[in-house]
């Protein structure tokens, strides 16, 4: 009875053997299993709620593959500074940001992607509004949308700067090489505790704004312990997009040279 | 407030496993370790299948505990908090074995 097999009220299913008490077959009731229709048909599913979105996001991974291009998908909370980082890094990198593609996702408005304009980058702008408000995250489909308007042959790095928000963007894959999030320490030292998603899905926590560390209470011990409970041995880079500090490390990694 | 967007993908993997059939309910599993509310989710559902072959069917939401299995002690322990640790020794060097989940389980469909 292990194989796929189907019931006398009209489900089937594959799966070990039964345990109609377990929490798959929960609240719901069952059919008996006397050959009596008995209580309502059951139809097992057991399929991921996101699973339309991650078989996009392996299309877009192929299609990342074929091109040979390393996709790295930036999160953050709004006003953290990916779009000050991006535009600084871009600056940094010089001939080579001819080499780099930008997605560039917001709710509205064309503000971010006009300022990262004029680096020989490709920008690829996707807005996620539909009038009143919007999607607060990038799903594999939209960022499939936005690739439309790359040459991906022509990059070796994409960078898809999420919709700013701490939660949303941290459940959607979209087919990227690796995740990453910008940190202000404006932001506090708690949020990797409120947030835990988010801070657990990245591998690199790029904290910025460093320069205002002498303005502020913050307590950057506090906060990478409080990272590290949340996402253990998690790698961060220091950083400053205003004056420099650190912008090359964040270069080496986004290039993957180190 | 993704809650939205996941109930829209509930629905089509709901409506691509009935059939056509009509649904009475549809039960889905979310891990304690997905940023997903299940009250929420409820909500959300009603306005995602409003007006669709849905409307009217009932969202069953199942919380599923988050386990983590020690890979110094080998305990199984269940997380208070959402931070991989050890509940027995402490050690932060576990694996997730459960509360990741985010799936649709069954439907129930209505009487015809």
């Amino acid at each position: 009875m292990g194989r796929f097999h189907r019931h006398a009220d009209g489900t089937a299913h594959a799966g070990a053997d039964h345990a109609h008490g377990d929490l798959a077959h929960g609240d719901l009731a069952h059919g008996d299993h006397s050959g009596y229709e008995t209580g309502p048909l059951r139809v097992e599913v057991l399929e991921s709620i996101l699973a339309e979105n991650d078989r996009t996001a392996e299309a877009n991974a192929a299609d990342f593959a074929r091109a040979g291009v390393r996709v790295v998908n930036l999160m953050s909370s709004p006003g953290a500074g990916k779009t000050t980082l991006l535009a600084a890094v871009l600056g940094r990198i010089g001939a080579a940001a001819g080499r780099v593609g930008i997605v560039e996702g917001d709710i509205e408005t064309s503000l971010d992607a006009d300022r990262l304009g004029g680096f020989g980058a490709q920008v690829a702008l996707v807005n996620t509004g539909h009038g009143f408000g919007g999607e607060c995250h990038l799903d594999a489909t939209m960022v499939r949308a936005g690739l439309g308007q790359l040459d991906l042959d022509a990059l070796d790095l994409l960078v898809i700067e999420n919709v700013g928000n701490l939660v949303c963007p941290a459940e959607f894959a979209v087919g990227e090489t690796a995740k990453a999030m910008v940190y202000a320490v404006t932001e506090g030292e708690e949020k990797p505790r409120k947030y835990p998603v988010m801070f657990r899905t990245v591998e690199l926590v790029i904290v910025n704004k460093i320069d205002l560390l002498e303005h502020l209470d913050f307590d950057l011990e506090m906060f990478l312990a409080n990272l590290d409970a949340v996402n253990p041995g998690v790698r961060t880079i220091l950083v400053s997009a205003k004056t420099g500090a650190g912008l090359d490390e964040v270069c080496g990694w986004l290039l993957d040279q180190g | 407030m993704h809650e939205l967007s996941i109930c829209r993908s509930v629905a089509q993997v709901a409506l691509r496993y009935a059939e056509g059939r009509p649904v009475g309910a549809v039960a889905v599993k979310v891990g304690a370790l997905r940023q997903v509310v299940p009250s929420t989710l409820v909500r959300c559902w009603e306005i995602a299948t409003a007006t669709t072959p849905l409307q009217g069917a009932a969202l069953l939401v199942e919380a599923v505990p988050a386990v983590v299995e020690c890979r110094g002690c080998g305990a199984r322990t269940e997380l208070a908090e959402p931070f991989p640790r050890c509940a027995r020794c402490g050690s932060a060097e576990v694996t997730i074995v459960q509360g990741e989940e985010l799936l649709v389980a069954s439907l129930e469909l209505a009487e015809a």
